[in-house]
């Protein structure tokens, strides 16, 4: 390209000849190296996948390792700079003494409470939006649900701590019913967790309802089915999976989460936390403390496994 | 099905860990070059002249010591100070000493305005470098009883400024704690009616607190020094501070959310700072604060300069600026403590102020216990094995349950 300014001055013509020559290689070297792509499958499988896999190994698999790696280390008593020598004194630390395991069974009993709230809050909600509503009512309905993850997770949770406190929403709504908020603390934290991760249930449960065939409904009741007895044998059954599917999101989520737990948990401790306070001074200690939810995410993803909401993944 | 792949992979990989930590050693000592209290830091060079300022400078400070106007726009010793050196000032507010010292290893960070319990981690470490006091001004005017103390300094060399020194306070909503509290009993033995409400501070150098209370009121358990507990007073302290937790409505550490749970009312009593009373008074908060009878523990502040400060000019500048006469009356009187510089006293607004928080006063400041980090060996000078840091933070864990 640089050749047409000095070839030919004048006249447009002579740019163009100018160019012929310049862009035949180019061509000639696209069309080579597609036909060297299309010779070597391998190759072209690498380029395709490099970025994405370097990504996937070196940003998130290689963090991992590296958490896990400094769970091994120690750190000093005294000055609290991190020491190099291997040992295995942080997974005796979890692993015996009785706070960690109170606060384990704290956040699991958390995560799954608010599994359970959310599965049981979705599904009506969920199905009324997938069969019930009309379809401009359906599209409202979906952005309503997703409109609350548009505003930032800090501002909610703060407004949950505003609602929650004493005289605030909460409590004023319920005076008349002689009902006050039940003030910062495990109860919050369920509810505010069960109402972030809301949307997290309700969509996979209604793509899950909205798949399910009309025809099936219409057979069951057909054969004199009540509609609880259509529900309990054909709905459920179908669309269990895309309940668990929806449970992986929030019960992960909340078996990680420490910012809710700080704003309205009050004196409340969860493994988050537990980890947070320890992250900055004793990293090693927080890194191997951080693998007990790891092992109860695993735990959960291979039982949900068995029911076969991942084989769409 | 890539999940259940990699799902299994990632089991393998824990089940290997799980089983390498059964089988590992247990031994818990992980302590090396400092397990004794002979500090012996790294020699590390101090800055021999001051140069020109570099443009800026990077702190780590308690909430309240550097205060840019953004609080209270007749509270302002920052803008002076960019106005005079041309140091712009970026302050990153750490509510605990355990957050400071991470900050500090980082080596992001020029200074840093540690409290006692930092100090000598700081040091030992060599995150921070000796401080050549013939280039601040105004160290000349700082109180005698502040210079050359075991937190901040090291075989006669110091390693930084003394910034000034207070006391921890019982703070209460006057509309809801009656009779008013003189004692920390109302945080303790005293919290059942507060149930739900009362408040901690949330670090495990608040055990320091627990054990002064124990100090005065069960004189059978031998406590000399707060910092200073063997096993068994360590226990009676945790113990004391598990029947406390069934009172507590939050921890804090963020000095704005303690402000605002008194505030709100969520919180009616606890342990608090000046400044937190200062903010919520201004908020038309009815709150007080107050020194109890049993004493308090506190602290004697010093700003420290980062070994690998990026602007030491600067930050020798800061520290000139914050000891000067006005800056630390302006800091003292905001914080609620005594302040460093023997002539900020003249400066203050009001003028009983130094004679209210003792500033000259060294029998005063007998009774208050100001952070230390404790070690093994005892502070108090006895010779039996005394817990340090590390207990004090795993027990802490465990009183918060």
């Amino acid at each position: 390209m640089t050749a047409t300014g000095t070839t030919d001055p004048t006249g447009t013509t002579g740019t163009a000849a100018a160019t012929a020559p310049v862009r035949q290689p180019r061509r000639g070297g696209v069309r080579r190296a597609a036909a060297v792509l299309h010779r070597h499958a391998g190759l072209r499988l690498a380029l395709l996948l490099s970025a994405p896999m370097a990504w996937l190994l070196l940003a998130y698999l290689g963090s991992l390792a590296v958490l896990l790696l400094s769970a091994f280390w120690a750190v000093d008593d005294f000055t609290y700079d991190l020491v190099r020598v291997w040992n295995t004194a942080n997974f005796h630390t979890v692993l015996t003494e009785p706070v960690y395991r109170t606060v384990a069974l704290r956040t699991l009993g958390i995560a799954a409470a608010v599994t359970v709230i959310d599965a049981v809050v979705a599904f009506p909600m969920a199905f009324y939006m997938a069969r019930i509503a009309r379809p401009r009512t359906r599209k409202l309905l979906v952005v309503a649900v997703l409109t609350p993850l548009w505003a930032s997770y800090l501002v909610k949770a703060y407004a949950w701590r505003v609602i929650l406190s004493q005289g605030g929403v909460l409590d004023r709504l319920g005076a008349p019913f002689g009902l006050s908020s039940p003030g910062y603390g495990t109860t919050a934290v369920v509810l505010v967790l069960a109402y972030l991760w809301l949307p997290y249930m309700i969509l996979p449960v209604f793509a899950g309802l909205e798949n399910l065939p009309g025809n099936l409904l219409d057979a069951s009741a057909d054969l004199g089915a009540s509609a609880w007895r259509t529900f309990r044998s054909v709905v459920l059954p179908l669309v269990l999976p895309s309940v668990f599917a929806g449970s992986v999101f929030t019960f992960s989520l909340s078996l990680g989460d420490y910012i809710t737990v700080r704003i309205v948990g009050g004196k409340t401790q969860v493994l988050g936390t537990a980890i947070a306070d320890n992250v900055t001074l004793n990293l090693p200690l927080a890194a191997a403390l951080s693998c007990v939810p790891v092992v109860m995410i695993v735990g959960y993803l291979l039982a949900v496994r068995r029911t076969g909401a991942l084989d769409s993944f | 099905m890539r999940i259940p792949l990699i799902a299994r992979a990632a089991a393998a990989a824990t089940a290997a860990v799980l089983l390498a930590a059964g089988c590992g050693s247990s031994s818990g000592g992980t302590g090396t070059a400092n397990g004794s209290h002979g500090l012996n830091p790294p020699k590390l060079p101090m800055l021999q002249s001051l140069g020109a300022g570099e443009g800026q400078v990077n702190l780590v400070a308690w909430a309240g010591y550097a205060e840019d106007g953004s609080d209270d726009k007749s509270v302002d010793w920052v803008h002076p100070f960019e106005q005079q050196t041309g140091c712009k000032v970026n302050t990153k507010i750490a509510g605990t000493s355990d957050e400071m010292v991470s900050l500090m290893k980082t080596g992001q960070y020029d200074a840093v305005s540690a409290s006692g319990d930092a100090t000598l981690r700081l040091i030992a470490a060599g995150d921070v470098a000796p401080v050549n006091t013939a280039l601040v001004q105004n160290y000349a005017d700082v109180f005698d009883g502040l210079k050359n103390q075991p937190w901040n300094s090291v075989n006669g060399q110091m390693y930084g400024i003394p910034h000034g020194r207070g006391a921890n306070l019982l703070m209460y909503r006057t509309d809801k704690v009656t009779p008013a509290p003189d004692s920390w009993s109302v945080v303790f033995d005293g919290a059942a009616p507060y149930t739900g409400h009362v408040t901690a501070y949330d670090s495990p150098i608040y055990i320091a607190d627990a054990a002064l209370y124990l100090m005065k009121t069960r004189p059978e358990l031998g406590i000399t020094n707060p910092y200073a507990l063997d096993a068994a007073q360590l226990k009676a302290a945790a113990d004391l501070l598990k029947t406390q937790h069934k009172a507590i409505g939050e921890y804090w550490s963020d000095f704005q959310k303690s402000e605002n749970s008194f505030k709100t009312g969520d919180t009616v009593v606890g342990t608090s700072w000046q400044v937190i009373a200062n903010l919520a008074q201004a908020d038309k908060a009815p709150v007080k604060a107050v020194l109890p009878k049993e004493g308090a523990t506190g602290w004697s502040d010093t700003w420290m300069v980062s070994a690998k400060a990026a602007h030491p000019n600067c930050a020798y500048q800061w520290m000139n600026w914050i000891v000067s006469p006005t800056a630390n009356a302006q800091v003292a009187q905001w914080f609620g403590e005594a302040p460093a510089n023997s002539k900020a006293c003249d400066l203050n607004t009001d003028k009983g102020f130094c004679a209210t928080f003792h500033a000259a006063d060294e029998a005063y400041w007998k009774d208050v216990y100001y952070w230390t980090t404790p070690v093994r060996s005892c502070l108090d000078g006895r010779t039996v094995a005394c817990t340090d840091y590390a207990a004090w933070t795993s027990a802490w864990t465990e009183i918060k349950g």
